[in-house]
């Protein structure tokens, strides 16, 4: 894009790179911040339905659409306080420090082929490292506020936080297993085709392997059933009781952009990214997966399949959080270590198993299985003589790999 | 604003070389971070002074194009600095720990080893030949996959020249030795924070424990002992 400025527009380059950086981020921004606004009336009427009620039904004509606009306009409006022995530069600071961890996890995440603010090489391990970061926020927001039910709510998240990035880590490391990098637009390419090719469907325990990454996802943007920082039965609001007007509502858009952030990343780690099910468009002989005759067009559709099953994600945290009753910290500190992390331990160890002996996904796994089984006898004959061949490979791919890092 | 004026700021905005005013906006920002690590003396201000140097050090390797690096650096020192936090929050909960001073004693034995250690960096950092710059923006070269591949032995770094004939070197069993190491450590810390059985002591060991603790010390060991032992 900053290619087309510069030769079509004729900008100097510094100007063309400025804008594309300013876009991206606009974008990107307007992302989270535009999400929040559909998200918490979704989330209200989410929560009317299935507690048999109502929810905003006259702002903005029928279904209360425009509810989230008057609360953001009620929000700007309120006083902003901060208590008399709070520590007033980190009770200030706190919100942002939050809003900027979420923020700067989405510079890595793709959410079309090729459409991604920095593409990075490590880009799973940069988006998990940022999320962990938010915590901050809310730990500086509980200490600062002078009050013990933020304390004690910051001194929860803490706890739960940092338990949870160990299984959560271990999820996000299957699918780095199974597409060979760490690029977040690599492991998408690898999931392209038709439905049988997303990570989820690849075998039996990637399968098990995601529900466990809903669970820790979940648990590590502090939703219900593991909402105790702000449990409002025990701790009124928990870290930011003592918020107020819009300071509050960044701690808000920081929420409900790493729950569409966790959600994306589930959707680009599992559920095959901004491919669609069908591969309706190399069907219809408009790409070849790699390269297409309308890149633009390909692009929407893809952010389009990856914005749908991201809400989708969110969606399903909307209905859980509704459904299930908070865990109390022992409860969530069982499921973390006794449940998550054994079951994830164990999965990566079935996958790396699978991924050695069935390589390719279930379907072609199987029949490549039964045909290999048939060779194998075949092959154990030339054993003997592949095994100088086989030291010759090893030091070819190390080569490569030289000339790749070059 | 007129016409000159307004060229002469676009020629100075595009003057700027964008790669060395990050490079010492980061720098300056972990330097400034550090000092005031130094001189606050409220612990959780010190834990945000020093997360945020951190952070900046960690947008230095983002810079360099060491993504992995970066990452690494947000992943552990950052993430680590937020147990130390935890940390800071509860033990300034009591109040008369919330403003921490440093005796005079320790400034100077500290600011001793600081000006050695700068020393030591400066003489360091002058002794590279040349300093080169990387290209412009970041380098999206894969730094993840050599440093996967010298882990389990191939230095593609190294001895790519001289044939690749013994994948020799390599830091598996390093890694490995660090890995049985923290383990060690884990198991270290369950049985040190593991559930106490509550042992009922026989009234022989009840009256020696009892006689060689002193009286004056605090803690839990003569009026648990004796709790214990009455019930």
């Amino acid at each position: 894009m900053a290619e087309f400025l510069i030769e079509t527009i004729g900008l100097p380059a510094w100007l063309a790179w400025t804008c594309i950086a300013g876009l991206s981020a606009v974008l990107i921004l307007n992302v989270i911040a535009g999400g929040a606004l559909v998200f918490i009336w979704a989330e209200r009427k989410i929560a009317a339905r299935i507690q048999d009620r109502l929810g905003p039904t006259r702002t903005g004509g029928r279904f209360g659409w425009l509810q989230s606009l008057a609360d953001g306009i009620k929000l700007l409006a309120k006083e902003d306080l901060m208590p008399d022995g709070a520590d007033a530069l980190l009770f200030r600071l706190a919100p942002y420090v939050s809003f900027c961890a979420s923020f700067c996890a989405f510079i890595a995440l793709p959410f079309a082929f090729d459409t991604v603010g920095q593409r990075l090489n490590v880009g799973v391990f940069f988006v998990v490292a940022v999320l962990g970061l938010e915590v901050f926020g809310v730990i500086l927001a509980g200490y600062a506020s002078a009050s013990k039910w933020s304390l004690f709510g910051a001194m929860r998240e803490a706890a739960q936080v940092v338990s949870y990035e160990v299984p959560l880590g271990m999820c996000v490391v299957v699918p780095v297993m199974l597409a060979g990098s760490m690029d977040l637009v690599t492991i998408g390419e690898k999931q392209a085709g038709w439905a049988t090719n997303w990570f989820i469907f690849h075998d039996p325990f990637t399968f098990v392997i995601f529900w466990v990454y809903c669970t820790c996802a979940i648990a590590s943007v502090n939703r219900a059933p593991f909402d105790l920082a702000e449990a409002e039965s025990e701790l009124v609001a928990g870290f930011h009781t003592e918020y107020s007007g819009l300071r509050w509502s960044f701690f808000f858009m920081a929420e409900y952009g790493s729950m569409f952030l966790v959600s994306a990343l589930a959707a680009i780690l599992f559920l095959g990214g901004w491919n669609g099910p069908i591969p309706v468009s190399e069907l219809l002989g408009l790409s070849d997966g790699v390269s297409a005759t309308d890149p633009f067009a390909l692009r929407i559709v893809g952010c389009m399949n990856l914005f749908l099953k991201a809400t989708a994600g969110v969606l399903l945290m909307m209905w859980i959080r509704w459904t299930l009753p908070r865990l109390r910290i022992d409860q969530v500190m069982t499921t973390c270590l006794k449940y998550c992390t054994p079951i994830a331990a164990a999965m990566f160890l079935g996958v790396m198993l699978w991924q050695l002996f069935l390589p390719g996904g279930l379907v072609a796994g199987s029949f490549r299985a039964a045909a290999s089984v048939r060779e194998g006898w075949l092959e154990q004959s030339y054993r003997k003589k592949s095994v100088d061949e086989e030291s010759l490979s090893v030091k070819t791919l190390s080569r490569h790999v030289f000339e790749v890092s070059r | 604003m007129n016409q000159a004026s307004f060229g002469v700021s676009v020629s100075l905005f595009a003057s700027i070389d964008w790669h060395g005013f990050f490079f010492v906006l980061f720098a300056a920002i972990a330097c400034v971070a550090a000092l005031m690590v130094v001189l606050s003396d409220n612990v959780v201000r010190m834990a945000l002074h020093l997360v945020l140097s951190l952070g900046a050090t960690a947008g230095l390797f983002f810079l360099a194009g060491a993504e992995f690096v970066g990452a690494m650096q947000l992943m552990i020192y950052v993430g680590g600095t937020l147990v130390l936090l935890v940390f800071g929050v509860m033990l300034t909960a009591q109040t008369q720990l919330v403003s921490l001073r440093t005796p005079a004693g320790d400034r100077v034995i500290a600011s001793i080893l600081a000006a050695a250690l700068f020393a030591v960096l400066v003489q360091a950092a002058f002794s590279i030949d040349s300093w080169q710059k990387p290209g412009q923006g970041m380098v999206s070269a894969p730094t993840a996959t050599p440093l996967g591949m010298a882990l389990v032995g191939v230095r593609v770094d190294q001895h790519a020249e001289e044939g690749l004939l013994e994948p020799k070197g390599g830091y598996l069993l390093p890694f490995e030795i660090v890995s049985v190491h923290l383990l060690v450590v884990l198991i270290g810390a369950a049985y040190l924070a593991r559930a106490k059985r509550r042992r009922v002591p026989r009234p022989v060991d009840l009256v020696a424990s009892v006689d060689s603790v002193e009286p004056t010390s605090s803690g839990d060991s003569p009026a648990t002992i004796l709790s214990g032992g009455s019930k």
